[in-house]
């Protein structure tokens, strides 16, 4: 064991304790930021003016309509900019844009003594448009060669050769719909102004230092100007990674002009028609199996939908690339990534982050070549598993390979998966309506930021005089239980008991520089800083104990609140050491900092070992299909998940339960849809409520669901042996899509391969059940020679070139 | 439809919300919603989807539970209002919210207040469900991080505390009052 994943006697972390904030949710205590609002005196609300066009010149804009509006205070356009007009950190997006890009998109915002008056004043404003032509599908920007951004490739070993001794070589499209992340809580920001002008933000943002960056960018200040603190979020799921920033810069500006508190909260169909959501991808592939069925080439071009501008969709783009292999060992692969750009919301970070996009491609294609192989879908995926030794196209070894192996055994044995596949058989030979199908699918998914830079954290921790402690640290809490987590941590690291732990809202002024709470890394991250932050004030404090117990300073143990010598005898209680430790003047806070060790990662080539370790999981979903109507019911779920040894069984297992409920809804349910037609409403989003969104509901819900974690899960490499938990059992719901493209396929004859869209809505099961009742031919996959080459980058590649490695390469080049 | 230059009429609502009388002066169209949290600083019910789907807004009107964003503020003169904030307290938790603290039913917190005002309705109407009948009864909240699951293990253990505990208190539900005057 490391110093880092070794736990002590008796720990904190691992025991099964409720949320921090339980108490405060339940009574309706817990403030999110909007809830501020009525508790700050003066405030304005903000209200945008939305463009009613998915691409349009603006040609003219009189606020003076707006300001005769009773309450109307000030409307805010691009001339109020006292910075850099830019929302991002691409510089390509405006915060007040002259070119309307997507329907729906802010031009200016109006400032009311109510919302009410805001709102009646953004109507008043008058914007006339020049409408250009738009392209709303990833479909359109492809034809069209509009694309932005990086053009990364992947590549290993000889794909020709590959190909030319593949035994069987299938070739096909897929094309795949993005996700709303559809949060509670919608984007809220309230900026006030202190004294000399310094901004203080409250902000729903899982990543309050770039909001910070963007604010004092915008605002044309430095950052020790801007504050931003994030208490809680009424969840995030990436969301809230990236796009706060322009709706925080908003506020601030209104803010610093009318030098009154503002207040900006989206509503629902707001926040609908203009945050980014999980991008929609375009997938051309090609791939080849020997005799036996194992891979042997992958060739494929993903397409990411990127909406209007970059956003996260480079490193997106990276993770799907990353993550295009998933559980399985391809010895020749190429793997090309674009990214469109198109007329609608700038797709963003969301739970998976592109890793999921990768997998599904991967999944979708073995899930439609297996009937193809004459083999059992299950028996394509566990021959294929990795083993220990190999490692992924871009050369990170695939470390506890066997990991999967076990996972999958276990679900094999507890979900009884062979008793039930022998029901399902007598069940679909006498039911000649309905169809049921038993699918599972593995998750291996890469757990650290893809760019290594990112890959550290801080922490602040005070031990006070009386013995009580305060925490605060990097992450931002979003309900996946970070905050507690923490409070486990510290009492573990200190040897105090939990009640002893409290802690302070997530500011940019007690930590800075941190990196999003983000990438499933939280916990790895922080817990790290918060762990040597408590380390140092516990090494301060040995040598006092030392000199009291008569012991050397390597014997005096702290747990439970006490301080002891290795052999017991005098019990000294933590709360008399820290004050006699105080009048020895010894330093009784530590602000704490790690980074995540061992990683290299060369986004040019796309090659490195940019993960820690690799989380996996596997699941086994049994669904009913109706051969009527392709409704579908899922009637049982078996997850086996690997998270390392848990920090916190409870949360965990509510991560893994909730990740794989929104990864079935994303797959299933969740469909996002634009006006693509020609009428003046053209990339208008349909979808924009509750009432035409579909999200998973109790309805939807496993019949029986069973989640275990795996045991003897210990990760070195981690704080107190943990694992992250907050994206990979998303993937576990690939389970579900197959075995509803499996049932569909058994209303057909034995053998044959449908495609299945996603989301598979019932709509879509039913046409699978229909292509496979036709039985003319197997779904859309060509088969023979070496396959349909997919699209190649004409034009040189791009590669990513982040920001932080610039950075690197001139700092080592001497600049 | 008022416009801009024809000031909003205003109408003084009293309201009881947790037993206690509240008055405030406010447009016809305010939602009972933004009344509870703006007028009232009652932010303890929450917004979610705006529309009446997800049932964040949830509080009890005559002991019923009601969706406080599809309902005018000027509509619940006259009720008795129960949100959040009057089911229990941190050193005094109501049933359904200790079940909720205990059991995990919840990450974020943001649809909580709604799941438990419609849970302790429902448990004073059935207060022994099955965990068929518990989904049944919530099937109409949405919760986006939990995927349910420990919310109805939720229900089952509240219903659990509910019968183990005289908890001496008045009914929620006034039997006469909502049987002789229908919320809206």
């Amino acid at each position: 064991m490391s110093a880092l994943s070794d736990r002590p006697a008796n720990p904190v972390v691992g025991q099964t304790i409720p949320h921090e904030s339980a108490g405060l949710h339940v009574t309706g205590q817990a403030l999110y930021t909007d809830d501020l609002t009525v508790r700050t005196h003066g405030v304005l609300h903000a209200h945008p003016v939305q463009a009613p066009h998915a691409h349009a010149r603006i040609t003219r804009m009189d606020t003076e309509p707006a300001l005769a509006v009773e309450g109307v205070v000030r409307v805010l356009t691009k001339a109020d900019v006292p910075g850099v007009n830019d929302a991002g950190v691409k510089h390509d997006e405006p915060l007040f844009p002259d070119e309307v890009m997507f329907y729906g998109h802010a031009v200016a915002w109006v400032l009311g003594e109510t919302l009410e008056a805001a709102r009646l004043g953004a109507l008043a404003v008058e914007v006339d448009y020049d409408p250009l032509p738009a392209l709303v599908n990833v479909k359109e920007a492809i034809a069209a060669e509009r694309f932005q951004g990086a053009t990364p490739r992947m590549e290993r070993g000889d794909i020709d050769a590959g190909f030319a001794a593949a035994a069987h070589v299938f070739s096909g499209e897929f094309e795949f719909a993005g996700q709303e992340h559809f949060y509670l809580e919608t984007h809220c920001s309230l900026a006030m102004v202190d004294e000399s002008g310094q901004i203080f933000v409250q902000s729903s943002t899982q990543h309050p230092s770039e909001t910070q960056d963007i604010v004092a960018h915008v605002m044309g200040i430095p950052s020790h100007e801007v504050t931003v603190q994030c208490l809680r979020m009424g969840g995030g799921f990436g969301g809230k990674e990236m796009q706060p920033h322009g709706f925080a810069a908003i506020a601030a500006i209104g803010a610093t002009l009318t030098g009154r508190p503002v207040r900006l909260r989206l509503n629902r169909t707001q926040d609908l028609t203009m945050s980014g959501k999980r991008h929609g991808f375009h997938a051309q592939w090609r791939v080849g199996f020997n005799a036996s069925g194992r891979l042997q080439a992958l060739d494929a071009t993903l397409t990411a939908d990127g909406g209007w501008s970059l956003d996260l969709s480079e490193p997106v783009l990276a993770r799907a690339l990353c993550h295009i292999d998933n559980a399985y060992w391809v010895p020749n692969v190429r793997v090309n990534g674009r990214i469109a750009q198109t007329n609608k919301t700038s797709q963003t970070a969301f739970r998976g982050f592109g890793g999921p996009q990768g997998m599904l491609v991967m999944e979708d294609i073995l899930g439609r070549c297996a009937p193809l192989l004459g083999l059992d879908a299950m028996e394509l995926r566990r021959r294929n598993f990795y083993r220990e030794g190999q490692s992924t196209p871009y050369g990170q070894p695939v470390k506890d390979a066997d990991r999967m192996g076990t996972c999958w055994d276990q679900v094999t044995k507890t979900g009884e998966v062979e008793r039930r596949r022998n029901q399902i058989a007598t069940f679909n030979a006498s039911h000649p309506t309905s169809r049921r199908a038993l699918a599972m699918t593995p998750v291996k998914f890469g757990i650290s930021f893809n760019l290594t830079a990112f890959n550290q954290a801080g922490a602040l921790v005070h031990v006070y005089k009386d013995g009580s402690v305060l925490i605060t640290h990097g992450g931002t809490e979003m309900g996946q239980g970070l905050h507690t987590k923490m409070l486990q941590v510290a009492a573990t690291a200190l040897g105090v008991p939990l009640s002893t732990v409290r802690l302070a809202p997530t500011r940019t002024d007690k930590v800075p520089n941190t990196s999003a709470t983000a990438a499933s890394s939280g916990a790895d991250l922080n817990g790290g800083a918060v762990k040597n932050a408590c380390e140092q004030i516990v090494d301060r404090l040995r040598g006092v104990a030392s000199s009291i117990l008569g012991v050397h300073p390597s014997d005096v143990r702290f747990s439970d609140g006490t301080v002891t010598s290795v052999g017991g005898g005098q019990v000294i209680p933590w709360g008399d050491l820290v004050n006699k430790a105080y009048f020895q003047r010894i330093q009784l806070w530590a602000a704490g900092f790690y980074r995540t060790e061992g990683l290299h990662w060369d986004s040019s080539v796309m090659h490195g070992s940019p993960f820690k370790y690799f989380s996996y999981g596997v699941a086994a979903a049994e669904v009913e299909v109706d051969g009527f109507t392709g409704a579908y019911r899922l009637r049982r779920v078996d997850i086996v998940h690997d998270v390392g040894d848990s920090l916190s069984p409870l949360l965990d297992i509510g991560q893994v339960e909730g990740a794989f409920v929104q990864g079935a809804g994303w797959l299933t349910l969740e469909d996002l849809r634009w006006d693509e037609s020609d009428r003046p409403s053209r990339g208008r989003l349909a979808t924009q409520a509750a009432s035409t969104y579909k999200l998973p509901s109790f309805s939807e819900m496993p019949e029986v669901f069973n989640v275990a974690l795996l045991e003897r899960a210990h990760e070195e490499g981690a704080v107190y042996g943990s694992k992250a938990v907050g994206e990979p059992p998303l993937m576990l719901a690939f389970s579900v899509r197959e075995a509803l493209r499996q049932a569909a396929a058994a209303f057909g004859p034995a053998g044959i391969s449908v495609d299945l869209a996603s989301p598979a809505t019932p709509e879509a099961v039913y046409w699978a059940v229909a292509e496979a009742r036709r039985a003319s031919e197997h779904g859309h996959v060509t088969e023979g020679g070496t396959g349909v080459v997919p699209d190649q980058s004409t034009a040189d590649l791009r590669p990513a070139h982040p920001r932080s490695e610039q950075a690197t390469n001139a700092a080592t080049a001497g600049v | 439809m008022t416009g801009p230059d024809v000031p909003e009429p205003l109408h003084e609502v009293t309201v009881s919300v947790n037993g206690v009388r509240h008055t405030a002066t406010v447009p016809a169209r305010r939602l009972l919603s933004d009344f509870l949290r703006h007028d009232l600083a009652l932010t303890g019910t929450h917004v979610g989807c705006e529309h009446g789907v997800c049932g964040a807004c949830t509080i009890l009107v005559d002991g019923a539970p009601m969706r406080s964003c599809l309902m005018f503020a000027v509509q619940a003169r006259a009720h008795e209002l129960t949100t959040v904030e009057g089911l229990g307290t941190i050193d005094a938790m109501g049933p359904v919210q200790q079940a909720f603290s205990e059991c995990h039913g919840l990450q974020c917190g943001f649809c909580t207040p709604g799941f438990i005002t419609t849970i302790t309705a429902y448990l004073e109407e059935n207060p022994d469900p099955t965990a068929e009948e518990a989904r049944d009864a919530i099937s109409g909240n949405l919760c986006r991080c939990t995927g349910y699951q420990n919310i109805v293990k939720s229900v089952l253990r509240a219903a659990e505390i509910r019968a183990s505990a005289d908890l001496g208190a008045p009914p929620l539900i006034d039997a006469d009052a909502r049987a002789g005057e229908a919320p809206p």
